[in-house]
């Protein structure tokens, strides 16, 4: 919080500056309502009857039902398969992402091997290189060598590779943290490894961990190339799914727009308990 | 919240344990160490880096899925001659740039201008920074396909109604995203993006050490002076390190060209991979321009991590 | 207690499906389980309602569950044929066209279908037999029509009526562009003409084609030199182009089938050419325009006909594991009785009369039934499907077969190419001589290698 000191200020200073507060707050205000109109224009059409979400002009006012989400969930072809799909995929992808990155992550900061750095950067460099180079092959190797062409397991396995990098970089920078000299303390005073995991450096990093987490899940969740191509009927996963939505009957937005809406709402939570962490995930860890 | 790049301990090692100089390479401690590493650097190895070494070989074959084509042969360097000689390919390498730079500046500045004005203390800031963190959290191909159909659909979009309410002669006829494909884009880009790159630059703004701002009004520097001398400095580590992050995403991206325009006059390279192989299904071809994609990347990616290195040396 | 067991089964059959191959998700406890089959199909009206009705009839009758997957028109193909090219077995039954199924049937990647075109009941001297032949190679028939079309002309009797213009049965293309730019210039709010923009090869190229057709264009000549950029096809296309920027919808290099009908009923346009299944739609009972729409044959210039003839099939994936319940699926869906049942479905926006999967059979013209409501479209759907070009579309000898479209695998890849361009000289992002010649590039190289 950056706070400038009070220094003895005249009445009309002062009048200025509460001036210049209200004309931020003002644009501020103006700027974030702009960026969320998209949103709550998403929400309101998915509110609408089909036939009132696609009128010239725009029919504010109609009446709002819940329709589209029912339609939405109630055939066996809707979203509950795609959405548990998705859920699956990122809460196990994510769970193995911890399992690997954490090891990593120790090794990487408390008790650092020597190239540290070099690994590092190999770890951020995997996450430069495009997915979309390597889609060609795993799609033959799934559909032809394995023959798992429709299966949420190998989105796993691509997920957890996805995020690894995220993960190790996130989760060495709360590692590191943990002050060396608490550990040094501890180990002199006979603690084993697993002690000094548990009751040192667990309850330091848990924060760390559960945002990593969060951001992961919300990696493996938002992904669709490789769901797209990868999966077809069993493992459709809620974001392919979502772009099933568009018809040729013309009356298609309102259910459109509630299964963006769906889709997002695991994502918006995700973020928003985050939010504090939010800042040191997505930016690898390098804020804080 | 404190934050902070450059001050914390983050890449200091602890004194636990020996000194990293006194153990050797192949011993007993270094393998102690290296060992809760391997899983996850073994893993990440064999799920993206064999795929790349699969492409590198098919890039050298002649390989159509075609249900005519001719069995599998060797190309040589042919299928890299078809993706430097295809002027899609190339239109695909521009509008990849122009779509990446366009983004990530207009992102950048805008980032910027509304991490200060979130800096400061107003009514509502916390809820104004929620609205504003909203989009970078709607799933990348939800927005893309509501941008499409919703926002700048010809006639019962978003952009044609709020424009006919304006009353533009016309409005429902202006057909925004087909007369402005990459622009269109960029604009739904801009709009997730930006929320990104404000979170990190307003982390920046808010570690600015109070002290040193107090002084600088002392000295009577005035608001633009301030800024220019003082904050921009700070702040410039965010900025490199949110135009880097920004650019690795935006670079890839694929949800947005695909759910909007569906590749017209708008086909970026990995939208283009995904063309020839899915569609043409010419997958030698397709290998060799993920191959040519790759090394881009690898140039790319060898700029951004010198500007990400130096911004971690600079703590030490 | 229960759940606990249920879940734990779930998951068990979950991971060991997982590691006995094949499909593992959410989805594998929906449905029955070994007696289901997946198919997958494009996103038409007709489809959907086939989706609506499987699980009261077709399951209830012979316990086979359907898992359909709905996509776009071009994603569905695009996934259509990388799985069967693929081989994968994932998809038993898909929806595709007189276009890929002959050569499809040529690499050996679908079933033959002799076991239902020869059973007696489900009578296939009913289906037209130039879709038969359509879809057939080497004597062996490999799909069975789910609804045929051909291309004709729709337009606002009403408005016509105001504005003193006669239609006659067989109009010319310079005729329609003269009567769209009076509707222009005379009607509020709406234009002439909706014709489709929308890049894609079965999309705007599909109209298009049919215009250079009957301009005495050609995409090949005899040799497989390609004849983009010059003569008919040059004509038709600067045509085509012109008057869809002129007289035509705004936004058009992104409309297609859908888009056109909604700005027909929507009362956007005057006029459309289009797919004869647009007329299922425009008549159904909470259409704005019903009985309000004329019906005539495809604009033509110098051949005596210009309709197009395609038609959505089943096709079976020979790796399919369910090839028999495959085929009682696909005789049921393009059965006479499945035509019955959406004749009798008035309750659904995609049933009733006006949304039958026709134009594959004679006997649905002469359906009483079907007569009372579709009698405004069914003759003129009738004749356009039966006089639809097939042998010689048009001036010229060519080297392929089709009428809209190149009958080679690398069309998807030059037509989509060239489909773009179109698209783009539509938009005005670029001159419509240069796109094709940037074609016309494209095209031979694709007709160089048919040489071979």
């Amino acid at each position: 919080m950056s706070a400038v000191a009070q220094v003895a200020q005249s009445p009309a200073a002062r009048n200025r500056r509460r001036a210049g507060t209200i004309a931020i707050g003002l644009a501020a205000w103006v700027i974030g309502f702009i960026f969320i109109v998209p949103i709550l224009y998403m929400v309101l059409t998915s509110l609408h009857h089909p036939s009132d979400a696609q009128t010239y002009p725009p029919s504010w006012g109609a009446s709002l039902t819940f329709s589209n989400y029912k339609s939405l969930f109630s055939s066996s072809d809707g979203i509950g398969v795609p959405l548990l799909n998705s859920a699956f995929t990122s809460l196990v992808s994510t769970a193995l992402v911890l399992v690997l990155a954490f090891p990593a992550a120790y090794a990487l900061s408390i008790k650092p091997v020597r190239k540290w750095s070099d690994t590092m950067f190999f770890f951020l460099s995997t996450k430069m290189l495009p997915l979309v180079a390597g889609i060609l092959p795993i799609y033959l190797f799934t559909t032809k060598v394995i023959h798992m062409p429709d299966n949420v397991f190998v989105l796993v396995v691509l997920y957890t590779a996805m995020n690894l990098p995220i993960a190790v970089w996130m989760m060495r920078s709360f590692l590191a943290e943990v002050p060396g000299a608490i550990i040094e303390a501890a180990s002199i005073d006979g603690a084993g490894t697993m002690t000094i995991l548990t009751r040192i450096i667990g309850p330091i990093a848990t924060p760390g961990i559960a945002a990593t987490s969060l951001i992961c899940f919300i990696f493996a969740w938002n992904e669709q190339l490789y769901a797209k191509v990868l999966t077809s009927v069993s493992a459709q996963t809620g974001p392919v799914f979502v772009n099933t939505l568009i018809q040729t009957e013309h009356s298609y937005l309102a259910q459109l727009a509630a299964g963006a809406t769906v889709v997002s709402i695991p994502v918006l939570f995700a973020g928003f308990a985050a939010q504090d962490k939010l800042v040191q995930g997505l930016s690898l860890g390098a804020v804080k | 919240m404190t934050v902070s790049v450059a001050e914390s301990s983050a890449l200091s090692t602890p004194a636990a344990g020996p000194p990293v100089a006194t153990y050797r390479k192949w011993d007993r401690e270094s393998w102690v160490r290296r060992a809760p590493l391997l899983p996850a650097l073994v893993f990440l190895i064999v799920v993206t880096q064999l795929p790349f070494v699969a492409t590198l070989v098919m890039s050298f074959i002649k390989w159509s899925a075609q249900p005519d084509a001719p069995g599998k042969s060797f190309a040589g360097f042919d299928n890299f001659k078809t993706v430097f000689s295809t002027p899609a390919y190339r239109q695909a390498v521009f509008t990849t740039i122009e779509m990446t730079v366009t983004v990530v500046v207009v992102s950048a500045v805008l980032a910027l201008a509304i991490a200060l004005l979130l800096d400061r203390a107003f009514i509502g800031r916390g809820v104004v920074r929620t609205m504003m963190i909203a989009p970078f959290l709607i799933v990348p191909i939800a927005a893309a396909v509501f941008w499409g159909n919703g926002i700048l659909q010809t006639g019962f979009g978003l952009l044609d109604g709020l424009l006919g309410e304006l009353g533009v002669h016309n409005a429902q006829n202006i057909s925004f995203l087909t007369s402005h494909p990459k622009l269109s884009i960029e604009m739904a880009l801009i709009w997730q993006w930006t929320p990104f790159m404000m979170l990190i630059l307003l982390a920046g703004l808010q570690s600015r050490d109070p002290e040193v701002m107090e002084a600088a009004q002392i000295d009577g520097a005035n608001a633009w002076q301030t800024f220019i001398h003082m904050t921009m400095p700070h702040v410039r580590r965010y900025l490199e390190l949110s135009i880097v992050l920004g650019t690795i995403f935006i670079l890839q991206n694929f949800d947005f060209v695909l759910g909007m325009t569906g590749g017209l006059n708008s086909t970026n390279i990995p939208y283009s991979v995904y063309e020839v192989f899915y569609s043409a299904k010419d997958y030698g071809v397709a290998s060799a321009l993920g191959v040519v994609v790759v090394i881009g990347s690898i140039i790319v990616a060898t700029f951004g991590l010198r500007v990400v290195s130096s911004l971690l040396t600079e703590e030490n | 207690m229960r759940g606990t067991i249920g879940a734990a089964a779930a998951a068990a059959v979950l991971a060991a499906s997982a590691l006995t191959g094949c499909s593992a998700g959410a989805g594998q406890f929906i449905g029955g389980g070994s007696n289901t089959i997946t198919v997958l199909m494009v996103n038409n009206p007709q489809m959907l309602e086939l989706q609506k009705l499987t699980a009261a009839h077709f399951t209830k009758e012979t316990g086979i569950h359907v898992r359909y997957v709905v996509k776009v028109e071009q994603d569905m193909r695009d996934t259509a044929s990388t799985e069967f090219a693929n081989q994968s077995g994932v998809y038993d039954v898909a929806t595709l066209s007189n276009f890929e199924i002959p050569y499809y049937a040529k690499a050996g990647w679908v079933a033959d279908m002799d076991s239902i075109a020869q059973d007696p009941s489900f009578d296939q001297s009913d289906i037209f037999p130039s879709m038969t032949k359509a879809l057939s190679y080497n004597g062996k028939v490999y799909g069975e029509p789910f609804y045929g079309e051909s291309s004709f002309l729709m337009y606002r009797k009403d408005i016509f009526n105001k504005l003193g213009i006669t239609v006659p049965a067989n109009p010319t293309w310079s005729q329609v562009a003269d009567w769209a730019a009076k509707v222009d210039s005379s009607q509020q709010g709406m234009k002439g003409i909706c014709l489709r923009g929308l890049a894609g090869w079965g999309d705007n190229l599909a109209p298009l084609t049919t215009v250079v057709n009957t301009m005495g264009g050609t995409w090949f000549d005899n040799n497989w030199n390609a004849q983009v950029n010059t003569g008919g096809f040059k004509k038709a296309a600067n045509f085509y182009v012109d008057l869809v920027r002129k007289h035509g919808e705004a936004g058009a290099a992104t409309f297609s089938f859908p888009q056109c009908l909604n700005a027909l009923q929507q009362g956007k346009v005057a006029m459309w050419y289009d797919s004869t299944a647009g007329a299922g739609s425009l008549e159904a009972s909470d259409s704005p325009v019903k009985g309000k729409i004329g019906y005539v044959a495809a604009p033509h210039d110098q051949t005596p006909t210009a309709g197009w003839l395609y038609t959505w099939a089943w096709t079976i994936e020979k790796a399919s594991k369910h090839q028999a319940d495959a085929m009682k699926f696909v005789a049921w869906a393009s059965s006479k009785e499945y035509e019955k049942l959406v004749e009798q479905d008035t309750k659904s926006e995609t049933g009733g009369p006006t949304n039958v999967p026709a134009g594959k059979r004679a006997s649905t013209y002469s359906d009483p039934d079907y007569l009372k409501v579709a009698s405004s479209f069914a003759k003129p759907t009738y004749n356009a499907i039966e006089n639809a070009p097939t042998t010689n579309p048009g001036v010229q000898k060519r080297p392929y077969t089709g009428i809209q479209f190149v009958g080679i695998p690398a069309f998807t890849d030059f037509g989509t190419a060239c489909a773009k361009l179109m698209s783009s000289a539509i938009a005005g992002s670029v001159k419509t001589d240069s796109a094709l010649n940037s074609c016309q590039k494209l095209a031979q190289a694709a007709g160089n290698r048919q040489k071979q």
